[in-house]
């Protein structure tokens, strides 16, 4: 059995490369033995993408893309389908799953300067996979087709038209009506389980092949390719395989208690994951009191509704659509922005703490805000004796300048501050 | 220092949408419930109530007969007889002949279906939403609720309720408590100088008295919405006992894992 096994293996092998291909990214692949919690979250990336495409496939075979059939498929696959829950809530969770490992991925990779020099494209593919990731997110919201489906891809959509001249031709086109329809929901379900995730696959396979050429950054930010033993590998380098491999079952294993905890407990993640008002199905004719994206996207959504900026004519909701278009165009040129001497934050200087901190927490509370109703007082059932001018408004603006200026002071205080010398040899603490 | 300032960044959120998600129930504060999907009991009643005073005007579309009858323990011959009113299969989806053309003439809007509406509106809105109907003549079935002003539903429970009456109630003082009297400690109901109600509808109170007493009433509205919220979601306990043994079994996964990861890489340094 196992000579005829090892037969197939090689007559496969002599036809097509599948020993160098596992050397290459798995066996012979020396990864850095430092890596840390941060860097379960690429592993995990792939491995929610892999749910996403499985459950897909089966909500595909029982849901029905249309206005009038979609809300009563998607509980026809809730009730009627053996095990239909499960396929749904694992998708469903899936989704916010994956934002929530992408963040933390992207996160990682500013702590440890993983987008500097050689891995820029690393980091674009990765902001490419990002962009894809919102399409898909914002495009499979809409098919269930419920309330929150049908105004958030209403409000969404609708933010084209603030583009001059031919923003009202444009929203058209990508609706495909003159209102949000089914044939604006058949175009997105084409889109959501063909075209988005084919791209996806191959940027993910591009990321992969970009960062296995130029080798795994690490929390200390050191190539490991300078210190080469006697053998030519790195010294303080490890296979891949099997040490990542084992060492990433144990981030899986938690990663998985988690999810299904969420997923068997609390699906609706208190309206997080599953917004109650989605429960209702679609009304053209109603529109809800409060419209809120999913969690993923309120950080940029805070951000457009902020906006009340009118120059040159043009009004807050086109410079709105542009400060969030830049606050995501703006990461993409993050590898040129940095010009430290150093990769990890570990050995940068106090400026990129401050930052890093700063645009952390900007972030975070930029999503809070982005979820509940715009207006009002800045925490208002938390700080006791209200602060007049702490609105929701003025506190959501200025964090959206803290969140660009970490990307635009950038240059200054890398190239300014003062750095800690680097390490020879990884450090593993 | 670093790893507490770690720990207080990704549990930020987590605070921080805590203090956002609340659900107020229109004019007044939501009374508490929670539903007991394990109280079978409880929703057959519930089912009974459902059919006998909500699914003339509402359906239960995404929920079938059958599959309501096997998970409340009720026969297949019960429920064709005393649950099933339109003569169809038990197979049969729980929709109704209702035309929603006429039914939007004679409410203003067409009754939703209710399936999923424990699940948008919650099930302490719907508990204080069913309890909350008073009289109220300038409306058109001489009803109005204090949940949802002016919906154009009639008091479906009327015969078991009774007609319910405002009456003043007290109010909120500056303080967040409820205004007293200074001297006499009696709520404030009046406002000393014109005399007029300060909460005109503050309390309810039942004038011509119905099949049922108040907590009779109240336990029947329970009952009714511990029903929709199992209609909500029939696979829920299912869920939740399946989720037991998958969190027992990706635990075990957890050891095997974790054992393995220490055996490759105790020689790692």
């Amino acid at each position: 059995m196992t000579s005829w096994l090892i037969g197939l293996r090689d007559w496969v092998d002599d036809r097509l490369p599948i020993m160098r291909a596992w050397n290459t990214h798995m066996g012979q692949y020396y990864a850095p033995k430092n890596f840390n919690f941060w860097y379960f979250f690429g592993v995990l990336s792939l491995l929610v993408l892999v749910n996403q495409l499985l459950t897909g496939i089966w909500l595909t075979m029982f849901y029905t893309p249309t206005a009038e059939g979609a809300f009563a498929s998607v509980e026809y696959i809730m009730r009627d389908i053996d095990y239909g829950w499960i396929i749904r809530y694992m998708h469903s969770t899936g989704a916010s799953a994956f934002f929530a490992v992408v963040y933390l991925h992207m996160f990682r990779g500013l702590l440890y300067g993983s987008y500097k020099k050689p891995r820029e494209l690393v980091w674009l593919f990765g902001m490419l996979i990002y962009l894809c990731l919102m399409a898909e997110g914002f495009m499979g919201y809409v098919l269930p087709w419920g309330q929150m489906s049908y105004w958030g891809a209403q409000v969404i959509v609708s933010l084209f038209g603030a583009i001059p001249v031919v923003g009202e031709s444009i929203v058209q086109w990508v609706r495909g009506d003159f209102l949000i329809s089914g044939a604006t929901l058949n175009r997105f379900f084409a889109l959501h389980v063909v075209a988005i995730p084919l791209i996806l696959v191959m940027l993910v396979v591009l990321h992969l092949l970009a960062l296995h050429e130029v080798g795994s950054n690490n929390p200390d930010g050191i190539e490991i390719k300078k210190n080469k033993g006697a053998n030519g590998k790195p010294l303080d380098g490890i296979p891949f395989h099997p040490y990542y491999t084992v060492h990433d079952l144990v981030g899986i294993a938690v990663f998985l208690f988690v999810f299904c905890f969420i997923l068997f407990f609390m699906p609706e993640m208190g309206g997080y994951f599953l917004e109650y008002a989605n429960f209702e199905e679609a009304n053209p004719l109603k529109t809800p009191a409060h419209i809120a994206p999913v969690w993923y996207y309120t950080p940029f959504y805070a951000m457009l509704r902020a906006t009340t900026l009118e120059l040159f004519g043009l009004p807050a909701k086109f410079w709105g659509f542009m400060v969030m278009a830049g606050a995501i165009a703006i990461m993409f040129v993050l590898p040129w922005l940095d010009r430290s001497k150093v990769k990890s934050w570990r050995y940068k200087g106090m400026g990129t703490k401050v930052a890093l901190y700063s645009f952390a927490i900007s972030f975070l509370v930029l999503g809070y805000l982005g979820a509940i109703p715009s207006g009002g007082l800045f925490l208002a059932n938390v700080i006791p004796h209200h602060i007049e001018w702490l609105t929701n408004q003025g506190v959501t603006q200025t964090l959206t300048v803290v969140y660009f200026l970490f990307f635009l002071l950038m240059p200054i205080y890398t190239s300014i501050e003062k750095t800690k010398p680097e390490p020879q040899r990884v450090t593993m603490k | 220092m670093k790893k507490i300032l770690m720990t207080i960044l990704l549990a930020l959120p987590l605070v921080a949408f805590a203090s956002g998600s609340e659900k107020a129930c229109g004019t007044i504060d939501c009374d508490p419930f929670k539903p007991d999907l394990h109280d079978k009991e409880s929703l057959q009643r519930g089912s009974k109530y459902f059919v006998n005073y909500c699914m003339g005007c509402h359906s239960l579309a995404f929920m079938r007969y059958e599959r309501m009858a096997d998970d409340l323990d009720i026969p297949h011959e019960v429920a064709q007889q005393n649950l099933n009113f339109s003569g169809g299969n038990v197979g049969d989806l729980m929709k109704i002949a209702a035309p929603i053309k006429e039914q939007k003439k004679w409410f203003g809007a067409a009754p939703p279906d209710l399936t999923l509406v424990a699940r948008a509106r919650g099930v302490e809105w719907l508990y204080t939403y069913l309890r909350n109907f008073y009289q109220d003549e300038k409306r058109p079935y001489g009803v109005n609720n204090r949940v949802f002003k002016d919906v154009g539903m009639p008091h479906a429970m009327l015969e078991l309720q009774g007609m319910a009456v405002c009456a003043p109630g007290p109010v909120h003082a500056e303080n967040g408590g409820i205004k007293r009297d200074p001297l006499t400690r009696e709520e404030v109901l009046f406002d000393p100088q014109t005399g007029v109600a300060l909460n005109p509808c503050g309390r309810l109170n039942i004038e011509k008295a119905g099949a049922l007493n108040g907590d009779q009433f109240d336990q029947a509205v329970s009952d009714l919405v511990n029903f929709l919220a199992y209609a909500g979601e029939p696979s829920a306990l299912k869920r939740q006992r399946m989720g037991v043994y998958a969190l027992f079994f990706v635990s075990l996964f957890f050891v095997v894992a974790w054992l393995l990861n220490r055996e490759y890489w105790k020689d790692v340094h």
